[in-house]
């Protein structure tokens, strides 16, 4: 964009570590001068530190790294469900219009209710342990997976269609065969959104009901008042979430690739 | 033909629902496939919902509850838009703003805005300003990132073309870059309103004294499973109706924009 007067890369770097400074510096004297107590506002090295020492003293009954591998199983399950029914449905809906018709409205009336309001009947249909947390990533996850399968299952080239219906293929081909490969750039494309969405509803519905996790860390933190655990806990989340999110990225960009050689 | 089209959706998804209500009412009150103890049967919920909006449940009436949410939600939205659609058209016009403020915004935007209700209680207590500062965090990343995205989607030569005819820099802001970078910036408000509402319903069921999430929290708390649906339909209208708000207002203020 040659409106915007561009910025040499010193000027570049050096804005982008003042605007860091300024931020950890406010932080750090807003802390240091007691602008606020040291117990709500820690600075950020007895954050590091609190980090630190939770990777291997147990805070309420496990280690930082066992509650992400518990967080992480959820997370896995519930998305994992997701993708395996909501492709597939989204793949249907997309090529058979009268399901379309009838399924449709129902799952917009349902994707009006936040996946977070789910959390009560998760409770009582699958209790606390890992059914609960499960089904609420699940309502969060599930809702793009449709969309953009069904999304691009519909915007399939006609012609593609059209050829392999002349060649005598059956529904199931079609869909297996012609619809899945074409509309992968668009699921992809979802799965980011649905595991974003995802990970966000395992720590709302860890932050309510459950025993373990990453969520449930946030909440014992906030119990006992120690602002640094619970941003340790802030910190660990935000890793994971961006893993998973440069994960999937760099999936979409290598099936770009392999298409653009194609 | 499109019309027809339309209405025979229609048709097909209201009697969609029918056959739905139908099925609910046969599989729990007719054949009680489904346990009570699970799903309520329609006449439960209708009771519910008459309980709630008459005698009141969990401290206060419907109406109390969804008035209480719908405000909380409108304060966290109305401050995160009004900071963050400046600020992110600021990014997009300035390469200096950008690189200033980028990298903190990069490091702060992978924790979803759920993960800092514990933090917004620690500092504000269970009361309505952990909620408005939490629901503002979640509308403001996405506001934020589609407004800096409007502007940049602007076409350079618009700029340039506004420059040489002698544009001031408030004219230019208010005729080419507002109107340019609009419609983005409404996808990223459509973006920052879900957002709103599924964060005060967490930061409502982990604690509050009125508000729909409450409600569900009472109602999980009692096992009264009629009283979680009643619940869960009043923050689907709910989130729903000010969805449609912000449609009509997209709609009005950008009279060009044909989607």
């Amino acid at each position: 964009m040659n409106a915007r007067p561009g910025l040499t890369r010193r000027e570049f770097i050096g804005l982008s570590v003042a605007g860091l400074l300024a931020f950890f510096g406010v932080w750090t004297l807003a802390s240091v001068v007691g602008l606020a107590p040291r117990q709500f506002l820690p600075p950020p090295w007895s954050v590091a530190q609190k980090f630190v020492e939770l990777t291997h003293e147990p805070f309420s009954g496990y280690t930082l790294q066992q509650h992400l591998l518990s967080s992480f199983t959820r997370f896995g399950m519930g998305f994992g469900l997701a993708v395996l029914i909501g492709i597939p449905l989204g793949l249907l809906l997309g090529w058979f219009r009268w399901l379309d018709a009838i399924v449709s409205p129902l799952f917009d009336a349902l994707r009006f209710v936040a996946p977070i309001a789910w959390v009560p009947f998760a409770a009582l249909w699958f209790g606390t342990g890992i059914g609960g947390p499960v089904l609420v990533i699940f309502t969060g996850a599930f809702p793009p997976c449709v969309i953009n399968a069904h999304r691009g299952a519909r915007y399939v080239d006609r012609r593609l269609v059209e050829a392999a219906q002349t060649l005598g293929a059956r529904h199931w081909h079609i869909i297996t065969e012609v619809l899945l490969p074409a509309s992968v750039p668009s699921i992809v494309a979802g799965l980011r959104v649905s595991a974003g969405l995802g990970w966000q509803s395992l720590v709302g519905a860890e932050l309510i009901v459950a025993s373990s996790g990453i969520g449930y860390l946030l909440v014992k933190g906030q119990a006992s008042i120690s602002t640094s655990i619970v941003m340790s806990g802030m910190i660990a989340i935000g890793i994971v979430g961006f893993a998973i999110d440069a994960l999937l990225q760099g999936a979409e960009r290598y099936l770009q690739r392999q298409r653009g050689a194609m | 033909m499109d019309k027809r089209a339309g209405f025979s959706r229609l048709v097909v998804g209201a009697s969609t629902f029918a056959v739905v209500v139908v099925l609910w009412y046969i599989a729990t009150s007719v054949t009680h496939f489904i346990p009570p103890v699970y799903f309520p049967t329609p006449v439960e919920v209708l009771q519910a919902l008459r309980q709630i909006a008459v005698q009141g449940y969990a401290d206060g009436r419907l109406h109390q509850h969804f008035l209480h949410s719908s405000w909380l939600v409108l304060m966290g939205f109305a401050v995160a838009v009004s900071v963050g659609v400046p600020l992110g058209m600021l990014m997009g016009w300035s390469r200096r703003a950008e690189a200033l403020i980028n990298p903190v915004f990069l490091l702060l935007r992978p924790i979803p805005p759920l993960a800092w209700i514990p933090l917004a209680i620690v500092w504000l207590g269970l009361g309505d300003a952990a909620k408005v500062l939490v629901i503002w965090f979640a509308a403001f990343v996405p506001a934020v990132i589609n407004s800096y995205a409007g502007v940049r989607s602007i076409e350079p030569y618009l700029i340039e073309a506004a420059r040489s005819l002698g544009i001031r820099h408030a004219m230019l802001v208010r005729e080419v870059l507002i109107p340019g970078a609009l419609p983005l910036i409404f996808t990223g408000l459509r973006l920052s309103l879900q957002a709103c509402w599924t964060t005060l319903v967490a930061g409502e069921l982990i604690g509050a004294i009125v508000g729909l999430g409450h409600v569900l929290y009472q109602a999980g708390l009692d096992i009264f499973p009629a009283m979680i649906v009643v619940g869960m339909i009043s923050v689907a209208i709910a989130g729903g109706l000010m969805t449609t708000a912000l449609g009509w207002l997209e709609a009005r203020s950008m009279p060009w924009h044909i989607r």
